[in-house]
């Protein structure tokens, strides 16, 4: 028993909590990717994330393509999905207010949106749990499904690989220039568009990863998207964009204060991450981990 | 969105075409409920006067808000809380639903104002999104099923509501009200303000002015003339939902002014009209609505951005500049 609470409940709303805090990490990694480069706050993430899931279902329903080729093939066409955005309309948009970005990804959003709920309704579609991580393991003091124990540790995975690739590659000191200068950069001879495309695509496609990986877990719904997106945005908030690891940090710590309050104060628990990020504006309005106001 | 911005009152043709359209806005808008069925033409109105509250904010503070669907869609709930629970007459009820979005503005704005730009849409968004959860769990606004069979009443005890012509032409005189309301703060010294604090932030801050003041008072205010709109719909449809808390409805008010013309007196008042419209157009056909709203978001972003009015007025601006007088 902690306060009150037996061990086993209290452990399983930690586990859910760190479910939800995995898919808040990698969602806010690729706005904050995407943001750094772009100055565009992508409002798709979570239709790109709702699109991944979708992907994925829809290969297994008419392809039979199961769970671990999903894995590969639903970030790929996600990020295609991405770069033909940003090559079509995005690239028109740097030159004015980054507020028309926002609006062009929000329609954007509703667009995907709107076409998977006129196909296929607002009721969820299961996505079964692959054979290879089926099943749980009891730890004695909670019982613990393995594709739960699996999200966490690709989660953590997919994050550490994005922090790598951001902070120690070639790729990534281009990309981490050219959010700093662009000009400068460019006028060294790195393809600055093409590097604005890349990225945006790598956005797009880490959300369609959260996804796949997310469909076994949730049901797979057209609404899945826009419930996410705007908690992410408060995670973002709470964390400042200025850092990916910052970015992912809250991720994982949001979601587990909100697995906490489903524990001892359920009612709460669709709003804690919001109450939190008004504390936070009050007491650090740039966020926890941010450089810019 | 200082680019897509356009100063009425800069040109003198701008100037006479405008009070003749009023004008004929006006006459129109007193003799529509014979042609037209009055429902219709009121949820105009109401939305109408919601997307110019909007602008107030967008087009002349520069102020994206995500969240305004919360001082909408919450007067609505105060005001038909008001009206059938407690009983009070309609006039009081919309001053409740009025102050509660003021109220509400002011902590949402409170909030908001500490980041600019595109985290102060993030924040909005997200507060307004806090409160539809509230609105899912509170008591008093009927969760899913919302307040239902919201009486009228009789306006200062003399006018009954439930009448159609005499409801519309109620509504009409709150539209108009609302309308100069707007108008006023537009063109008064605060209003001059609120636009240098657009045009250049830190500029109004070294000219001395209180920058986070203007902006939590243009907040309050547009907050409020979003109540006022919301409250008004409340009493026209008889019922308040949570449809008009949800974040979609934040969505379709930008789409209004954006498409109508950010900054313009005007663009916000056909941008609702068209949207309304077009809604009304779907809402018979197979087409999802969502689809078409996200679509002219996307083109409207993409190749106009200035918007119907906006367009109009860059048109007569470019006809006088190759003119000589």
């Amino acid at each position: 028993m902690i306060f009150g609470i037996p061990i086993q409940a209290f452990a399983g709303q930690l586990l859910v909590g760190l479910i939800n805090g995995s898919f808040y990490a990698m969602l806010s990694l690729g706005l904050a990717i995407i943001f750094g480069l772009l100055r565009v706050i992508n409002f798709a993430h979570g239709a790109q994330y709702m699109l991944g899931a979708f992907i994925g279902y829809l290969v297994l329903a008419k392809l039979g393509i199961g769970y671990w080729p999903a894995l590969i093939l639903v970030p790929i066409v996600v990020g295609l999905f991405g770069i033909v955005v940003e090559r079509l309309a995005l690239s028109r948009l740097y030159e004015v207010d980054p507020l028309y970005g926002l609006l062009f990804t929000f329609g954007l959003a509703l667009v995907l949106e709107g076409v998977f709920r006129y196909v296929y309704g607002v009721s969820g579609n299961p996505y079964p749990v692959p054979t290879a991580l089926a099943g749980g393991v009891n730890l004695g003091f909670m019982f613990l499904p393995i594709y739960r124990g699996w999200i966490v540790v690709a989660s953590l995975i997919v994050c550490l690989g994005a922090w790598l690739l951001v902070e120690k590659t070639k790729f990534g000191s281009y990309l981490r220039a050219a959010t700093e200068n662009p000009k400068l950069v460019q006028s060294f001879g790195v393809n600055v568009p093409m590097l604005l495309t890349l990225t945006y695509g790598l956005g797009a496609g880490l959300a369609g990863l959260a996804g796949i990986m997310a469909a076994p877990v949730y049901q797979v719904s057209p609404l899945m998207g826009s419930n996410m997106i705007i908690i992410v945005f408060a995670v973002v908030v709470v964390g400042g964009m200025g850092s990916i690891l910052g970015a992912i940090l809250t991720g994982y710590m949001l979601g587990l204060a909100e697995g906490l309050t489903k524990v001892f104060y359920p009612e709460a628990s669709s709003i804690v991450i919001f109450v939190i990020m008004a504390i936070v504006l009050l007491i650090r309005p740039a966020g926890l981990f941010g450089k810019d106001a | 969105m200082t680019d897509a911005t356009v100063q009425p009152g800069k040109t003198g043709t701008a100037n006479r075409l405008e009070t003749v359209l009023i004008g004929l806005g006006v006459v129109a808008l007193l003799a529509l409920p014979f042609f037209v069925y009055p429902i219709f033409i009121m949820k105009m109105m109401c939305f109408a006067l919601f997307a110019c509250a909007f602008n107030l904010l967008l087009g002349y503070t520069g102020l994206l808000s995500f969240g305004h669907a919360a001082f909408f869609g919450g007067a609505a709930y105060f005001t038909a809380h008001a009206v059938k629970v407690w009983g009070v007459s309609p006039e009081i009820g919309i001053f409740i639903g009025v102050a509660g979005a003021a109220l509400l503005g002011l902590v949402i704005g409170f909030f908001a104002i500490r980041r600019q730009g595109i985290y102060f849409a993030m924040i909005t968004l997200a507060l307004s999104q806090m409160f539809f959860f509230f609105c899912v769990q509170a008591g008093f606004t009927g969760g899913e099923d919302g307040i239902q069979g919201v009486p009228r009443g009789t306006f200062l005890g003399v006018f009954d509501l439930h009448d159609e012509h005499t409801m519309y032409y109620f509504v009409a005189a709150n539209f108009l009200l609302g309308l100069f309301i707007v108008w006023r703060i537009v063109n008064s010294p605060f209003g001059l303000i609120l636009r240098s604090i657009r045009e250049n932030e830190n500029r109004a801050i070294s000219l001395g002015y209180s920058v986070q003041n203007y902006k939590l008072a243009a907040f309050v205010m547009s907050a409020a003339l979003a109540g006022l709109a919301g409250a008004i719909k409340a009493l026209v449809f008889q019922f308040a939902t949570l449809t008009d808390v949800a974040w979609q409805m934040s969505g379709e008010v930008i789409l209004m002014t954006l498409l109508g013309g950010i900054g313009t007196m005007a663009g916000p008042i056909f941008g609702a009209g068209f949207v309304v419209a077009l809604q009304n157009l779907l809402a018979t056909s197979d087409f999802p609505v969502t689809i078409a709203t996200g679509l002219i978001f996307m083109v409207c972003v993409l190749i106009f951005r200035k918007g119907i009015v906006g367009e109009i007025y860059a048109w007569l601006d470019r006809r006088r500049g190759e003119k000589p007088e």
